[in-house]
């Protein structure tokens, strides 16, 4: 069994491919955190808990919930709303919840604007301008989703939560797979839950800015 | 064609940089009679693109994305250079390609929209710079044309590598001495539309943007007949102002002093005969068309 751990950067420039450290993705009905398979069930409580420990924790929804490709892909969208609201309302005052998109994959020049947006060929530029310790991806296709986990292992220290429509994500320390609307609603229900129980990091934390 | 084909999600709508919201709700899909005069009133790149003040690829930009007849069904294929830069920034889908690889990649990308959508029209459209056509992707473009692979291939014709600081390229006039071509060019420039004439293409074109009008018959003309018959080429002269020694202002009239009778530039086509009996066939649909539209009009 493998010794290697997905865990919060700077890694270093380059990180390696989780799958390449002998990470594996997990079966129907789990999930995995830092690369260790475990029931989905304890994946749900702990992205809850990073979210609420975070001092800005940020959903990035891509381009598959972005836009209304059908009606599946607006009722995520919906959903993904709907957490972020409850997101709001469940941290405590200094932590600051965003909702980010990542409306496009191609490069752009001479920049983007993180305030408003991440691209996933410089997804440290958004993270680093907006302090954000916690993330999530949903609604990003694979390849880049991994393309764009694996820079912010590497540079920055934010933990990287995935909620991946299809068999998960190594390079996330966190993975959830066959994301669904219901999956992302229950995630909510766990924020909820924990509401009050986790203390947030606030200015004690290290923040992504300072890497 | 539809709008409804391309939305963004209403839930996430607000929080969609600017640029997005334009380009869905401002640009002129959905509308038949699409053209250049569209321009002004609607949005097909944005204002804050990443070309230099003046540049007349532009422009050229501007004028084949109003054009194109099928733009929410149409992919744009791309390479490395200063096209490259703008594709971010406009209303049309598009794939960037490894520099030269692009007629390789639409064609596979051609016969892949064809087997996933068979019921529907898809058009794909190479716009490329002259390096990538010419020079590096020279194998790549031709052997598309040999295979008869149905799309349009743009040129965006600056006559050198001016993204990288204006190196000599295969278009490059005889003679012609840049910042990174010292020397001078040694040979004449490259006959590509004879060569594409030659290598199978339906139709073929060389001339400048400076009238959109004409842009946009040539632009709608190569796509119809890609689309139907066989590849077809464009070569547009989009002259890179700062690496001619020109203003921001004098793009426009360098084109139009290069596309004097004379000139290299000199408005050149070439109609293969399927070709020239598609278009007769496609004007006479037109004509009843617009005919039957005026009469509805007249009862109304």
């Amino acid at each position: 069994m493998t010794q290697y751990r997905v865990l919060p950067g700077p890694e270093h420039f380059l990180p390696p491919a989780a799958a390449s450290m002998g990470i594996y993705l997990p079966n129907p009905g789990e999930a995995h955190i830092n690369g260790v398979i475990v029931p989905e069930e304890k994946a749900y409580e702990e992205a809850a808990r990073q979210f609420l420990m975070a001092q800005v924790p940020t959903i990035f929804p891509g381009p598959l919930v972005l836009w209304a490709w059908n009606e599946k892909a607006a009722k995520k969208a919906a959903a993904v709303r709907k957490l972020y609201e409850i997101l709001k309302e469940c941290v405590q005052p200094g932590q600051k919840p965003m909702l980010i998109p990542m409306p496009d994959y191609r490069p752009k020049y001479p920049k983007i604007n993180p305030e408003v947006e991440i691209n996933p060929n410089h997804p440290n530029l958004t993270i680093w301008h907006n302090k954000i310790d916690c993330c999530m991806f949903i609604g990003v296709h694979c390849h880049q989703a991994n393309l764009s986990l694996k820079i912010i292992r590497g540079g920055t220290s934010c933990y990287t939560v995935a909620m991946c429509a299809q068999a998960g994500h190594e390079d996330a320390m966190l993975s959830f797979r066959d994301a669904s609307v219901e999956k992302i609603i229950k995630l909510g229900e766990w924020i909820r839950k924990l509401k009050g129980t986790v203390k947030p990091r606030l200015t004690t934390a290290k923040t992504s800015a300072s890497n | 064609m539809s709008k409804e084909r391309i939305k963004i999600s209403p839930d996430l709508y607000d929080i969609m940089p600017s640029d997005y919201q334009d380009l869905v709700q401002s640009a002129t899909y959905g509308k038949e009679d699409r053209g250049w005069k569209d321009i002004g009133t609607s949005k097909e790149l944005i204002e804050q693109h990443s070309l230099c003040a003046g540049c007349p690829e532009s422009m050229a930009f501007r004028y084949i994305l109003a054009s194109l007849p099928n733009p929410e069904d149409t992919v744009m294929v791309g390479s490395t250079g200063c096209t490259s830069l703008v594709f971010p920034m406009v209303a049309v889908h598009n794939i960037h390609s490894l520099f030269g690889n692009q007629n390789a990649i639409a064609s596979g990308l051609k016969r892949a929209l064809s087997v996933r959508f068979p019921d529907r029209v898809k058009d794909v459209v190479v716009l490329a710079g002259d390096g990538a056509t010419v020079d590096i992707g020279l194998d790549m473009t031709l052997q598309a044309w040999f295979r008869q692979e149905k799309f349009t291939t743009i040129c965006f014709d600056n006559e050198l590598y001016a993204n990288t600081g204006g190196q000599e390229s295969g278009l490059m006039q005889k003679g012609f001495v840049a910042k990174m071509a010292p020397v001078g060019k040694l040979f004449d420039k490259v006959r590509l539309p004879e060569i594409a004439r030659e290598s199978g293409c339906h139709y073929v074109v060389n001339c400048t943007v400076s009238k959109p009008s004409l842009v946009e018959k040539v632009i709608r003309n190569s796509v119809l007949i890609a689309r139907e018959i066989g590849p077809t080429y464009i070569q547009l002269y989009t002259p890179c102002i700062l690496e001619i020694g020109k203003n921001s202002m004098e793009g426009l009239q360098e084109m139009r002093d290069s596309e004097k009778p004379t000139e290299r530039f000199a408005y050149k086509e070439y109609v293969s005969e399927p070709a020239k009996q598609l278009l007769a066939e496609l004007a006479a649909k037109d004509k009843e068309r617009k005919a039957a539209a005026k009469q509805l009009a007249g009862k109304a």
